[in-house]
């Protein structure tokens, strides 16, 4: 869209921001890029709060790049982006619990993660505020007749995170799901500010246990982006190397574990244990099952011996043995295809509306992965295909994260094959000029953005983290609409969102 | 699917022994645990997992004592659905504020006598998260603690002899 880019030559370029442009607009600029999201030129990446501004990020599609756009508030005022575009809801009711910065004409005056009980208002403002008493929340009405409600969380009866969902059910019905969360926020960017690059990539590791390789993956790119950092070669291919190993521990996991919501037990023990190798061979190759702290700003900490090299090519010949008759059994169970066709539909137009990343919009038609629109290396040298449906049901989903682990499989061949011979694995990050970056990363839930400034002695100034979720959560609501509640845990965790990503 | 359950049979089990009695880490998991508790849960818990804010870490590795090789139920452990099944709550997370009174909830619902695990560097004084001003910072400063098993997260392996150590 050339309106859009001759919108972006009209701000105030910032030059310390790399990788992308990021430009500081006036309100009617602000108020025209919001307008530009409502009529889906451009998908909204992320909206973050900073102290006495307000920054954008939009995804241009067409040209397959990514601008920020900013917007100073000194008077602690912005115009509201979900006024007219509402994926921007929950991250304006975000911006205003964390900065105080209000979003003018806003359509749900309501805290979202502020549950009245930090000791403190504005927590990330440059002044903050005394705690008011916390207030019940308001939940949504729902009017009609032989309505019942039904309140799940915020403490499941799985083990999983915490959350609070309200279901207003007509009968067996789901008439109404209305999802409050904030249980899980740590305020991590708030430990971020001021902290040391070594620090906060810690802290960005554990944003999301299950997307620990993807967080610091990102934060790393930023960082590097930042400083103007080039890594080592050997470095890019065994991060990328995580970054798969980890998608396949997690598609596997759930792929099961869908099943499994629909007590089909057999595909969770089996998928259980590919998961298992999975996670075993981590830990022998990298020191750790889970790959935390593996990667860090300048490159990686652990290298991958021969003899690991060996384990995972084990591992796949192990898993492509073990894993087409799962999928023939997934395929050929009508019991189970019973439940899972036809099931938490999400329509193509919401997916491609609130930009779902990830499995989620792939099988809602969104043809959209950060490794092949905005590649980052190595992934721009490997060869591999982004499947896409447009059923957008539980099966869809769970196929294209069948086609996906296929897909993984044959990406971490590649890398293997390809892994450029012992070399150093990390590039010094010293301070310098003080720098911003932003990165994308894609995440086996979907593309992890990252949004960094450091200052001269290379501590973070800012740093916003968001999670793929943000775009999910509130699609799920949607989702679910008609569905029997008996089904819920079923399309939750065929969405799978982030409790913790999305909480920060 | 038959073909998957008969060669499932063939192959014999992939479950893996319990790790050791004789083990030192596992001698200093039970030391920490009263020898009355011992005797009263006998050979049986009932557990009820508490997400009290973690990353989720914490819960895959939770998750992974289900699957066949750490095979948690042969040993008498169970996770309950509710917490008025429970002897023990296995807690995670440096206890987020907006979390801390459902976790203190969620304790008064659990019968007497019972038990608190904490799992996680989190769980143990907040970790990497102490000093926000969204955590309370440690399990201990919402419910009394009887057990804590370290790491980040606590490996399938190290859950499981804390929690043996409850027992024996």
């Amino acid at each position: 869209m050339p309106v859009l880019a001759d919108m972006i030559a009209r701000g105030r370029r910032i030059e310390a921001h790399r990788l992308c442009p990021r430009v500081v607009v006036d309100d009617d600029l602000w108020r025209a890029f919001a307008a530009e999201l409502a009529e889906g030129h451009a998908t909204l990446l992320g909206l973050w709060g900073d102290v006495g501004a307000v920054h954008m990020g939009l995804l241009l599609e067409a040209e397959k790049a990514i601008s920020v756009v900013t917007i100073e508030c000194p008077e602690g005022y912005f115009p509201s982006v979900g006024r007219v575009h509402s994926p921007a809801i929950r991250l304006e009711r975000t911006i205003r619990d964390l900065y105080g910065l209000q979003p003018e004409g806003r359509p749900d005056p309501r805290p979202w993660l502020d549950h009245g009980r930090w000791g403190v208002r504005y927590p990330l403002a440059a002044t903050q505020e005394p705690a008011q008493p916390a207030r019940p929340y308001a939940f949504l009405a729902s009017e009609g007749e032989s309505l019942h409600q039904i309140p799940v969380g915020p403490v499941h009866a799985g083990i999983i995170e915490p959350g609070h969902f309200r279901f207003t059910a007509n009968g067996e019905a789901i008439v109404r799901l209305e999802e409050r969360l904030g249980y899980a926020h740590k305020g991590v960017e708030g430990l971020m500010t001021g902290a040391s690059i070594e620090q906060a990539a810690k802290l960005a590791g554990r944003t999301s246990g299950d997307s620990t390789v993807a967080y610091a993956f990102a934060f790393a790119r930023a960082v590097e982006a930042a400083l103007g950092v080039d890594i080592p070669p050997r470095a890019t291919w065994l991060r990328a190397l995580m970054a798969e190993l980890e998608r396949l521990a997690n598609h596997f996991g759930d792929i099961g574990a869908i099943c499994n919501d629909v007590a089909f037990a057999l595909m969770l023990a089996h998928c259980g244990v590919l998961r298992e190798r999975v996670l075993r061979t981590a830990a022998a190759c990298f020191g750790h099952r889970l790959m935390m702290d593996c990667i860090i700003p300048g490159g990686v900490c652990v290298d991958l011996s021969a003899s690991g090299a060996a384990q995972i090519r084990e591992l796949l010949s192990a898993a492509r043995r073990a894993f087409p008759p799962l999928i023939e059994l997934y395929d050929n169970t009508a019991s189970l295809q019973d439940r899972t066709v036809g099931a938490g539909t999400v329509h193509p137009q919401l997916a491609r509306q609130y930009g779902c990343g990830g499995f989620v919009g792939r099988a809602s038609g969104r043809d959209f992965d950060a490794r092949r629109d905005l590649p980052y290396p190595p992934y721009d040298l490997l060869r591999f295909e982004v499947p896409v449906r447009d059923d957008g049901d539980v099966n869809a989903r769970i196929w294209i994260r069948i086609r996906e682990v296929e897909q993984s499989l044959a990406l971490i061949e590649q890398i293997l094959d390809r892994l450029p011979a012992d070399g150093p694995l990390r590039a010094p990050v010293t301070a310098g000029l003080p720098g911003e970056g932003l990165a994308l990363v894609e995440g086996f839930r979907g593309d992890v953005l990252a949004a960094v400034r450091l200052d001269s002695e290379a501590r973070v100034e800012r740093c916003h983290l968001r999670d793929p979720s943000w775009f999910q959560w509130p699609v799920l609501e949607a989702a679910i609409e008609g569905n029997i509640v008996a089904d819920f845990p079923l399309c939750n965790k065929s969405f799978n969102c982030s409790y913790s990503g999305h909480d920060l | 699917m038959r073909r998957i359950l008969f060669k499932s049979i063939l192959q014999g089990p992939l479950t893996e022994p319990a790790p050791g009695v004789d083990d030192a880490e596992l001698a200093a998991l039970a030391a920490q645990v009263d020898h009355a508790a011992r005797a009263r849960l006998g050979r049986s818990l009932s557990i009820r997992e508490i997400d009290a804010g973690s990353c989720n870490g914490c819960e895959l590795e939770i998750n992974a004592l289900a699957n066949a090789f750490y095979d948690l139920e042969r040993f008498g452990l169970r996770f309950v659905a509710s917490p008025r099944h429970a002897d023990v709550l296995l807690v995670t997370g440096p206890v987020t504020k907006n979390m801390s009174e459902a976790l203190l909830r969620t304790y008064e619902a659990t019968p007497a006598p019972k038990w608190v695990v904490a799992a996680g560097v989190c769980a143990l004084d907040g970790g990497l998260f102490s000093g926000s001003y969204a955590c309370v910072g440690g399990v201990s400063a919402v419910v009394p603690v009887d057990l804590y098993i370290s790491g980040c997260p606590p490996t399938p392996t190290a859950l499981l002899k804390g929690l043996i150590a409850l027992m024996q």
